[in-house]
């Protein structure tokens, strides 16, 4: 064990502040730009209103559609879905959110209300100069932040995480690498207020609230495990960070859906750019068994490592119940998406939910509770 | 039609299963349970309530973690805490309420599992499911004309089926040709079975860990052992600290091992531009030689913080460590009634440490002495007090209250050995006295105590480790069984099971006869990538009758003309 450098240790703070700063202009940023499109939108749409109206009143009209042959075996429900035959919330048992026979009857009422479901970027979207100086000054805070959790490892000559500073720091950045892939893949701005928000205000939770200078490390965290379990770890509470997002998105899109459907006027402008809330239900079901994977992998690893510093694989330490705890709960929420009546916005608490239990997780079970894992240190 | 014909049957299920409840009997009642314990919602529920139920083991202290923690709380809480311990809060993990919950969340992931299995099975060997009659009412669609380019002429239908046929099981799907030689021949295909056998596979490895975790418990044990530098531990039940077998586990089968510490090290940080982690340990490291069975040759091991040591299926960790100051005690009638080791209590980060020593052998009187032990004796010159400076042995220094009289040994109640009741002896030296307590160091070593009773001398200081040994003879089974679980999980996750259905009419046309080949796609579930997969099929086909001229088309095929093709 070599010793740490206090120098590069203060540098490293430094330019996580900055990271912090940056992180509040591309908050700002996406928030402007929801403001900005959605009044463009408005505008356009008061132009041409009269058309929606006339294609909601058909709504009525082609619900209920006809019934087709079906197979006598499990996917029948699914095929009937496919026919649009099924009302809203009573979907298929056995396969996980088939919304598509409501989706066939409505799409003509949410035309234009909802950003598409494929979530690709489109041309028509180019005017949109705000969200486009938050992309680029996400990548620079990204890099910043990078920067100063890179520094601060070399400081102390060790992963950056093993204590709440660290972990904390090592969680946002992992939250901005998650959603910045997501950025190239998929047209998801739409997310970028919530999640810039709360990478703003994680960086500056750790500043304030966890303060604490590069030090060595102590030997029960001197591990390969110690890399394995906590990267993957806040590796899977990125992609959580960023479910959790979608799904407050989902609950406020379904409610708009739900009073446009019923004729009751368009509620939030900026939900225009925005996915219907089954697309992004089907996004986060996609994202949410990535992060169950890894979380699964988390709660093993943590207990091989477990056996090794402690001699048990499991002793239900205060950590572990919570781990498990999350666990439980997104397993749930799989559950809930094969389950009639427990898709849409059921499942959308349900990850929210998880996530309240990951932040719950790291703030207070690390801070209040002592157990084993209380060396994560303040 | 079939669809409303099912629903209307399945009403009439429910309205008689409603109107038989009174009626049901002792069957009847099980097998109205038991359906609905295996019912997803069931599960769900469970799942939740599960999750919930752990949660107060977090908020309370825990036997299984610390027990004595437990005691404190219940004391603190005079009122509650009974209250709490009857309702099992202290022993969450082990409470009937807790045990309930996973036992039936358990039983429920069997009765739904298996038959699932079954089915699953007779899909497996069963054809894909047939043609549906209207390919263009599934999710994906596309019709395709073939034919016509440069005069050529309609291809044969059947063959067109054999290899569109081909081209599906090229991408993995399992296809079965069929209405061969009817107007209308067509394709069913599927891909994906291996999802279902992932989640079979996941659930019944989730039953796999509760068994073998519990299985561990049974047949392990649990045992502590403080050891200084030099000594021997012989692995039986006397030689522990303490031990706490698993219900099953026999002390009998305790193998005959042995564990010698031979060295023990530790690494400390001795930065000077960081003098706040100053001193703080960076690495401890034990030399331990280890005979597996007696008369064997001794191996050479080195135990360390995450690094156990594995002897004869049990694992030795190091858990703790601290001094042990060797001292000799001669009494007032100059026997030597005490001289070695006395383990010490690390209380702070520079190791000052509790000292206690009984010394029931001592004449005339018992004698007991209290104080601390500090690795680097140093006196803060503000406050006048001694303290440590250092966790490393710089300057050891032993401060000691003396106590005589009886201590309560001898009538075999068991004692704390690091706690001395002083309620019933005489103090002899200790800072109330006038003599003040006893101070011991490398240049001081030995000191007179009042009264007579003799002296006590310090030797020298060795380090003892605290090991944890433990057996678990289930934990290979639950690590196989979570490997099982996780390749289940992530095929159960990320296979996508998909079915593909070709129907091929030959149609007129104003300009001559065409091959109408129609396809349709279902997913099982959410799969965002049926839209892709429809492109790369209408590519694959495209390629495939290029020459012949691929076109296409808003006509649909239909299954209407099943008569064999002879018949017209
Ligand atoms: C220890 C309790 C359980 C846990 C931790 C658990 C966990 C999971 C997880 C993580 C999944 C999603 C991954 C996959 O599809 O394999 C899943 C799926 C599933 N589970 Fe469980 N499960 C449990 C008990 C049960 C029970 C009791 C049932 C039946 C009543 C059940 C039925 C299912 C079904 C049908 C699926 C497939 C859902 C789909 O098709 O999307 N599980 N389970």
């Amino acid at each position: 064990m070599s010793s740490v450098n206090t120098a590069l240790g203060t540098w490293s703070e430094l330019f996580m502040l900055l990271a912090a700063i940056a992180y509040m202009f591309v908050f700002i940023a996406f928030a402007w730009d929801m403001a900005a499109h959605s009044k463009t939108l408005k505008e356009a749409e008061q132009r041409d209103s009269a058309p929606a109206r006339r294609s909601e009143a058909l709504v009525g009209a082609t619900a209920g559609g006809s019934a087709g042959g079906t197979e006598a075996d499990e996917w029948d429900k699914d095929g009937a879905a496919a026919r649009g035959t099924q009302p809203r919330d009573d979907r298929n048992d056995a396969g996980s959110g088939s919304r598509a026979g409501w989706r066939s009857n409505t799409a003509d009422a949410l035309r234009g209300q909802v950003a598409s479901s494929s979530m690709a970027y489109s041309d028509a979207d180019e005017r949109r100069p705000a969200a486009r100086v938050a992309v680029v000054l996400m990548v620079l805070a990204f890099g910043v932040h990078l920067a100063a959790v890179i520094m601060r490892a070399i400081a102390a000559h060790r992963v950056p995480w093993s204590n709440m500073y660290e972990y904390t720091t090592s969680g946002a950045l992992l939250i901005t690498a998650v959603y910045l892939i997501m950025l190239a893949l998929k047209d998801l701005r739409f997310v970028g207020v919530l999640i810039s928000g709360l990478v703003t205000l994680l960086l500056t939770a750790a500043t304030i609230a966890y303060p604490m200078p590069v030090s060595p490390l102590q030997p029960a965290l001197q591990s390969y495990w110690l890399i394995i379990h906590v990267s993957i770890a806040v590796a899977a509470s990125g992609i959580f960070a960023i479910t959790f997002a979608l799904a407050v998105l989902q609950l406020l899109q379904d409610r708009r859906e739900r009073r446009i459907l019923a004729g009751e006027g368009n509620g939030w402008a900026f939900l225009k750019l925005v996915p219907s809330a089954q697309a992004l239900e089907n996004f986060s079901y996609r994202l949410n068994s990535v992060g169950f994977v890894f979380w699964t992998f988390t709660l093993a690893a943590g207990a091989i490592w477990a056996r090794d510093a402690w001699g048990r694989y499991w002793g239900w330490d205060p950590k572990e119940v919570w781990t498990f705890v999350i666990w439980v709960v997104y397993a749930a929420y799989l559950h809930a998406r094969a389950t009639r009546g427990w898709t849409g916005n059921r499942s959308a608490w349900l990850s929210i939910v998880g996530f309240l239990c990951i932040l719950f997780n790291y703030f207070v079970v690390n801070t209040l509770f002592d157990g084993l894992h209380s060396y994560a240190g303040l | 039609m079939a669809r409303r014909s099912d629903v209307r049957r399945k009403d009439k299920q429910k309205a008689s299963s409603e109107v038989a409840v009174p009626a049901l009997g002792v069957w009847g009642m099980l097998r109205w349970a038991w359906s609905q314990l295996t019912r997803m919602n069931t599960a769900l529920f469970l799942l939740l309530l599960l999750a919930v139920a752990a949660v107060p083991g977090s908020v309370f202290p825990q036997r299984v973690q610390d027990p004595s923690a437990v005691n404190a709380y219940i004391e603190a809480n005079p009122t509650t805490g009974p209250i709490l311990d009857k309702l099992q809060f202290f022993d969450v993990f082990s409470s009937v309420w807790f045990s309930a919950i996973y036992l039936l969340l358990f039983i429920s992931l069997v009765g739904c599992v298996i038959p699932r299995a079954r089915k699953h099975w007779q899909a497996w060997r069963a054809e894909p499911p047939r043609t549906p009659a209207r390919l263009q009412r599934l999710p994906v669609s596309r019709s395709l004309e073939l034919g016509g380019r440069d005069g050529a002429p309609a291809p044969d239908p059947e063959e067109v089926i054999e290899r569109a046929a081909q081209i599906l099981k090229k991408r993995r799907y399992r296809v079965h040709v069929r209405d061969l030689g009817t107007t209308a021949p067509s394709v069913g295909a599927e891909r994906g079975m291996w999802k279902e056998v992932g989640n079979i596979l996941f659930h019944l490895a989730l039953v796999g860990i509760l068994v073998f975790a519990a299985y561990g418990s049974m047949f392990g044990f649990k045992g502590q052992k403080i050891l200084t530098v030099g000594d021997t531990f012989a692995n039986s039940l006397i030689s522990y600290d303490s031990f706490t077998p698993g219900s099953n586990y026999n002390a009998d089968w305790l193998e005959p091992f042995t564990i010698r510490v031979d060295d023990f090290n530790v690494e400390y940080n001795r930065d000077t531009t960081d003098p706040e982690n100053f001193g703080v340990p960076l690495h401890y490291e034990a030399d331990v030689s280890i005979t597996d069975s007696p008369g064997e040759r001794a191996r050479q091991e080195v135990l360390s913080v995450n690094r156990p040591v594995e002897i004869d299926g049990v694992n030795a960790y190091l858990i703790g460590n601290g001094y042990s100051p060797v001292v000799r005690v001669t009494d007032g009638e100059g026997n030597v009634a005490y001289e070695g080791p006395v383990v010490t209590v690390p209380e702070d980060t520079s190791n000052i440490s509790a000292f206690t020593l009984k010394v029931p052998d001592a004449e005339p009187e018992q004698l007991g002495f209290s104080g601390t032990f500090l690795p680097t004796a140093w006196t803060d010159e503000e406050t006048g007090q001694l303290t440590s400076a250092d966790p490393d042995l710089g300057n050891p220094a032993l401060v000691l209250s003396v106590y005589s009289g009886d201590l309560g040994l001898d009538d075999g109640t068991p004692q704390n050995v690091y706690v001395l009741d002083v309620n019933n002896l005489d103090e002899v030296a200790s800072p109330m006295t006038e003599g003040g307590p006893i101070t011991l160091s490398e240049s001081n070593p030995k000191a007179e105590l009042p009264n007579g009773l003799g002296t006590v001398e310090y030797l020298d200081t060795v380090r003892y480790v605290g090991l944890d040994l433990n057996y678990d003879p289930g934990t290979r089974g639950v690590f196989i069984s979570f490997c099982l679980a996780f390749l289940g999980l992530i095929m159960s996750l990320f296979i996508v099971r998909r079915r593909a259905w070709v129907r091929v009419n030959t149609v007129e046309t104003a300009d001559g006869p065409r091959v109408l080949l129609q396809y349709g796609l279902l997913a099982r579930g959410e799969d965002p990538r049926l839209v892709a997969e429809d492109n790369a099929l209408a590519d694959l086909f495209t390629g495939e009758w290029e020459q012949i001229g691929v076109r296409d088309s808003e006509a649909v095929t239909t299954a209407a003309a099943r008569q064999p093709a002879a018949a017209e």
